[in-house]
């Protein structure tokens, strides 16, 4: 019998066959913990009894929440992460890089067929070149530390299939939205996501990205994607023939298969305040805004300000609109500058921002208040995320994100 | 016997405890913020014992543990809904913080009823009738039995 990608990487790890529902011990291949929950995991490690880290090298420490400190007890957080480094032997810290999940694979951390695990419900991320990824709480990232093992459950797993030519002002987000929409928050609950067909084969890897950081909002336990030449460019590295085989076979058994033509897609936004509440944009034209936010480890990647830059180039934002773009890494925000999308943006009127987390956690400079409504492209809008419970905050891709700012309420891409 | 506090569905871990109260250093700190958006009330109310009864997905959204840890520390017994998010029900279990599938309780609990689990027959008795819940995959009721997983992993030494 065949079995599915994500059957695959645990049958590699664990050395035999598994199947859906199996609870196995998996070796970890790395973990990434980030600077809001560093304090807790260093004292649950403690407490456990650990006198040292399984492997100082396969850990990963992320300040990007809290970059730069806002409020004085966030330097607290540092100051505990900087001890644990020295006192653990640690070499893996970025300590204003940018955003956790856009560095762990930019860095080479990550590589396809690896186990992953991280402090962050995002951590999916890593599904983009073929890497099962996963969020934890800090109490079981103290366990691997100490370890180097995690117990998980076999998931089923759910095939998603596009094939087409993607409409042009469509992007990877609004697949996600789409399909978010389509399955439910809690759609994907335990389960895998896999991804197949032309349409993701021609994607880059950084719109696959869009769509494992996503997986989470349907409730998924990772979302994976075949590692193809892409990848290997993108990992700077040549495939095995053990990575080249990370697909899902054709007698693979699914619990669930969804397939999409890609010239259906259209422009959608998730609207106030569930990631699943997903509707057209054309259906919500009109809605004044008072704020764009284009960042986050969603779309804060180089080809998402360039696609902000394209609607951008000679326009201005709109008056009263505040347009703030943070680019989820210090490599990206040089790339940004050096091809010329820095200087589109700043002479759109953007606000531009150090590489962090941002707004998207509502941390640094941008919160908002009752009855005012932002567009942005992270990947949460639940109630009180980016200021007051009352602020509307709509999901959408960077090229409607834009246009939105341009016009100062909601359009379509054009 | 506990009270029940009902919540809907898709409760996320924002709402279960917002993240600007993350950066206390300990729970007991946070525990006062719990279900702040929903129920501002709740941490003054609820007592050692009671029951959080929700319907489907509780707790998606982020990896925080500090969302079940509240729970535990303002001492609610259980949390019994119609599903949980995946990261919310392996922390819950790794603080010992029993996490019980419930599929018909929800439409039949009001806010306030006295509620009663037991864990090992799997059923929830309340107003006089009894619903039956899902039982554990054993090696995670293995976690919860030993009172969490630092509990266990001690034990494993």
């Amino acid at each position: 019998m065949g079995a599915t990608i994500i059957e695959k990487i645990i049958r590699n790890n664990v050395g035999k066959e598994v199947k859906p529902g199996e609870i196995v011990t998996v070796n970890v291949d790395r973990v990434m913990i980030h600077d809001i929950f560093i304090p807790f995991v260093a004292s649950k490690f403690e407490e456990m009894g650990f006198k040292k880290l399984w492997d100082p090298d396969k850990v990963v420490l992320i300040y990007d929440h809290l970059v730069p400190a806002s409020q004085v007890d966030d330097t607290r957080h540092f100051r505990v992460g900087n001890e644990f480094v020295k006192k653990y032997g640690m070499k893996n810290i970025h300590r204003s890089d940018g955003i956790c999940h856009q560095l762990m694979t930019e860095a080479g951390y990550v590589k396809p067929g690896n186990i992953v695990f991280g402090t962050d419900s995002h951590t999916t991320t890593y599904g983009c070149v073929g890497a099962f990824s996963s969020g934890i709480g800090y109490t079981e990232m103290a366990s691997i530390l100490g370890t180097g093992t995690m117990w998980v459950r076999v998931p089923e797993t759910i095939k998603v299939t596009i094939n087409g030519t993607l409409p042009e002002n469509v992007m990877a987000k609004d697949i996600i939205l789409k399909l978010i929409g389509d399955l439910g928050a809690d759609g994907a609950t335990y389960k895998a996501l896999e991804f197949a067909g032309d349409t993701v084969e021609n994607m880059s890897v950084a719109s696959r990205m869009s769509m494992s950081n996503m997986a989470i909002e349907a409730g998924a336990k990772c979302a994976l994607f075949t590692p193809d030449e892409k990848t290997a460019e993108y990992c700077e590295m040549e495939l095995t023939d053990k990575e080249k085989d990370l697909i899902g076979d054709s007698d693979a058994v699914y619990c669930r298969e969804i397939v999409y033509d890609a010239k259906d897609f259209v422009p959608v936004m998730a609207c106030p305040s569930n990631v699943d509440n997903v509707k057209p944009v054309s259906q919500l034209v009109g809605k004044e805004i008072d704020q764009v936010f284009i960042g986050s480890c969603t779309n804060g990647r180089l080809e998402d300000l360039m696609a902000a830059a394209e609607v951008l180039k000679d326009k201005k934002v709109a008056p009263f609109v505040k347009l703030i773009v943070t680019p989820a890494s210090r490599k990206i925000y040089k790339q940004a500058m050096e091809n010329g999308t820095m200087a589109i943006l700043a002479k759109a009127g953007a606000i531009i921002t150090h590489p962090s987390c941002g707004l998207c956690c509502g941390r640094t400079g941008g919160i908002l208040t009752d009855g005012e409504t932002v567009v942005a492209t992270n990947n949460r809008n639940f109630l009180g995320r980016m200021g007051t419970s009352k602020v509307g905050i709509y999901l959408a891709s960077p090229k409607t994100a834009a246009t939105c700012a341009v016009a100062g309420k909601i359009v379509e891409p054009k | 016997m506990g009270k029940v506090f009902k919540f809907q569905q898709d409760v996320d871990t924002d709402q279960i405890i917002a993240s600007q109260y993350l950066l206390f250093s300990t729970i007991d700190e946070m525990k006062a913020y719990t279900f702040e958006s929903l129920d501002p009330e709740f941490a003054s109310k609820v007592k050692p014992g009671d029951y959080v009864v929700a319907s489907e997905n509780f707790g998606c959204g982020s990896s925080r543990e500090q969302a079940p840890s509240v729970l535990k520390a303002l001492g609610v017994k259980a949390v019994i809904a119609k599903s949980f998010a995946r990261i919310f029900y392996r922390n819950a279990i790794n603080i010992g913080l029993p996490v019980i599938v419930c599929k018909d309780l929800h439409e039949n609990v009001n806010p306030g009823d006295e509620m009663e689990l037991s864990m090992q027959e799997g059923v929830v008795r309340v107003n006089g009738k009894e619903y039956e819940c899902t039982k554990l995959p054993e090696y995670m009721q293995g976690i919860l039995d030993q009172g969490g997983l630092i509990a266990s992993l001690n034990k494993e030494d």
